[in-house]
């Protein structure tokens, strides 16, 4: 039996329905991301694998597709992620001395599903900023991440606040080894207590406990208080820890928590990092933080930070009714219905020609009116 | 808002019941007796579902349960995506080992360059360990009675979880090597942690004092 329809796992179509509701979704997160001052770029869906992965570690990586480019031998990759990409475009080709904010959406490849029911095939909606340091930069984007949550109608989400300063401070002194780094990672993402244990036997008293403490340095706002009194005041932790509450001071009313051993991305994160999980999504919806130096890779490193999401899962969540009923018009030369139908198209209104000789499919159209001549006039009537 | 916990029956469950006794929950039946897969408690927000010790992991991840206990045997076969492990619970108590037929001489089978024939459930496991001493193994995945492998020329050794060490006498093999002790983890989906923080966060903390 031919299985010619197929498609490779984790992948699929997008059906009509869906595909208004994603399509209106990103129309209106551009338009809003424009009238902020964010700019549209559109790269390319494949790059040298090099300039796809600077600054990505070993998850980008394996998460790539890759091939070798037959007119140059080198090896090319699918993109993963449209951030690194927006880094490229501007340290290397805008060349603004300021800030520069920048908005994008496209698809990208996953070799592996990045979770569960997750497509490979993610269709990326971002935004950007680079060139401001300051915290300021770190509050828009969070503000806008929320905004654009509530424009999907899905205003339920949390937003998770971490650091990445935290652990790279702790960990810094102690010089630990890749391999170790790695394994102290993995425990701290999925606040593994026990293996974490294991791991800084051997450290100072000091930064051991600050290390066990961060797995459980997570909830609401009171968060900030406790990891005072438990963390040590190195200058870093305290301004790491001074930053998260400016952020959370100058947002009353978000729903905003901390999760402090959250080191998604870590390796290419420098700062300030923030994850937004909805009531129905067993993983976060939209993800970002700050990447102060990837841009070195591409000749000029730029404060930069930004957040990215899903647009299908996005779609999938939002409480978005799309369905929209067409007005049927026949397959007749006349141009008085030519002008009605452009007229009424002109309102917003869906309007069908109907091809001749399909009259008993009709049932399978979304028609619920016609347009019908009366009295020399073409009128509306109900189907 | 409900929480759902993952369980699965026998040692887990009645090591658990406890631990859940101190998170004052209750079951309201005996899984061993009932046929029932959902199971109500003494709390209307909390339910239990009972699933295969190995699919613990997979609910948790997946959101259809918030929490869920798992062996830690079973959780590095799952790789632990999208899952919080914080709590060693410190139940279902074991270790996974290498065991061998009586005269089987494991010292020079495994000297670094060799290669070895494992039979094994967690496959995993078993690669991990024998790449981290420089072996090869050619690993043969069985869902059970690992014991024969060895026996019926299957497998020259075999990875598995060794509790009293019967099966493994009655079969005439020995444990010839410990790779770690396991023992019951909590693990908690992270998007649950963060949108039901305020209930769950009770229940772990009573895990957390009951088990210390």
């Amino acid at each position: 039996m031919s299985a010619h329809w197929l498609l490779p796992e984790a992948i699929e179509d997008v059906l009509p329905a869906e595909a208004r509701r994603i399509e209106t979704l990103r129309r209106k997160l551009l338009d809003d991301l424009e009238l902020r001052g964010y700019q549209l770029v559109m790269p390319p869906l494949l790059e040298h694998l090099d300039s796809l992965l600077s600054g990505g570690g070993q998850d980008l990586d394996l998460r790539t597709f890759k091939l070798v480019d037959q007119t140059s031998g080198r090896t090319l990759g699918i993109r993963a992620d449209i951030t690194p990409q927006a880094a490229r475009i501007d340290a290397h080709l805008l060349n603004r001395q300021g800030v520069l904010r920048l908005c994008y959406c496209g698809s990208v490849l996953h070799t592996l599903p990045a979770g569960f029911n997750a497509t490979r095939e993610p269709l990326q909606i971002g935004a950007e900023i680079y060139g401001h340091k300051g915290i300021e930069a770190d509050k828009e984007i969070i503000w806008i991440l929320n905004e654009a949550l509530m424009i999907c109608s899905l205003d339920t989400a949390r937003i998770d606040l971490g650091h990445v300063g935290i652990f790279r401070a702790l960990t810094a002194p102690a010089k630990v080894d890749d391999a170790t780094e790695q394994a102290l990672l993995a425990a701290m993402r999925s606040k593994d207590i026990p293996a974490l244990t294991d791991l800084t036997a051997g450290m100072p008293d000091g930064i051991r406990n600050a290390l066990l403490a961060l797995p459980e340095l997570y909830g609401g706002r009171e968060v900030l208080q406790r990891a005072r009194a438990v963390l040590p005041a190195m200058p870093e932790i305290t301004t790491a820890l001074e930053e998260l509450q400016q952020i959370v001071d100058a947002m009353p009313n978000l729903p905003v928590g901390f999760d402090l051993a959250d080191l998604r991305g870590y390796h290419y994160h420098s700062g300030i990092v923030f994850a937004a999980y909805h009531a129905d999504s067993s993983s976060a919806v939209a993800l970002g933080g700050r990447y102060d130096n990837i841009g070195e890779v591409f000749g000029r490193a730029r404060p930069a930070t930004g957040f990215s999401m899903d647009l299908r899962e996005i779609a999938r969540r939002a409480p978005l009714n799309v369905s929209r009923s067409a007005i049927l018009a026949p397959w007749v030369m006349d141009d008085k219905l030519s002008l009605e139908v452009i007229r009424l198209r002109g309102q917003g209104e869906v309007v069908w020609i109907d091809l001749p000789g399909h009259e008993a499919t009709r049932n399978e159209t979304n028609c619920d009116r016609q347009l019908v001549l009366r009295d020399n006039k073409w009128v509306v009537e109900s189907l | 808002m409900t929480i759902t916990i993952a369980l699965s029956k026998g040692r887990i469950f009645d090591e658990t019941l406890p631990l859940l006794a101190a998170a004052g929950i209750v079951p309201a039946e005996n899984p061993e007796s009932s046929r029932k897969l959902i199971i109500g408690t003494n709390r209307s927000d909390v339910s239990l579902v009972i699933v295969r010790a190995s699919d613990v992991p997979t609910y948790v991840q997946y959101g259809a349960a918030d929490i869920g206990i798992a062996g830690k045997d079973v959780l590095i076969e799952h790789g632990g995506a999208g899952l919080y492990q914080p709590l060693d619970l410190n139940i279902a108590r074991c270790r996974m080992c290498v065991a061998a037929p009586l005269g089987f001489d494991y010292a020079n089978a495994v000297k670094q360059g060799a290669r070895l024939r494992i039979a094994t459930k967690y496959v995993l496991t078993a690669r991990d360990h024998f790449a981290a001493k420089g072996v090869h193994v050619d690993l043969i995945k069985l869902y059970g009675s690992m014991e024969l492998a060895p026996l019926v020329g299957l497998a020259d050794a075999i990875v598995d979880l060794v509790s009293s060490g019967s099966t493994l006498k009655a079969n005439n093999l020995i444990e010839v090597e410990e790779i770690m002790p396991i023992s019951s983890r909590l693990v908690v989906n992270q998007a649950a942690l963060k949108v039901k923080h305020d209930l769950l966060q009770p229940v772990i903390d009573a895990f957390k004092k009951a088990v210390k």
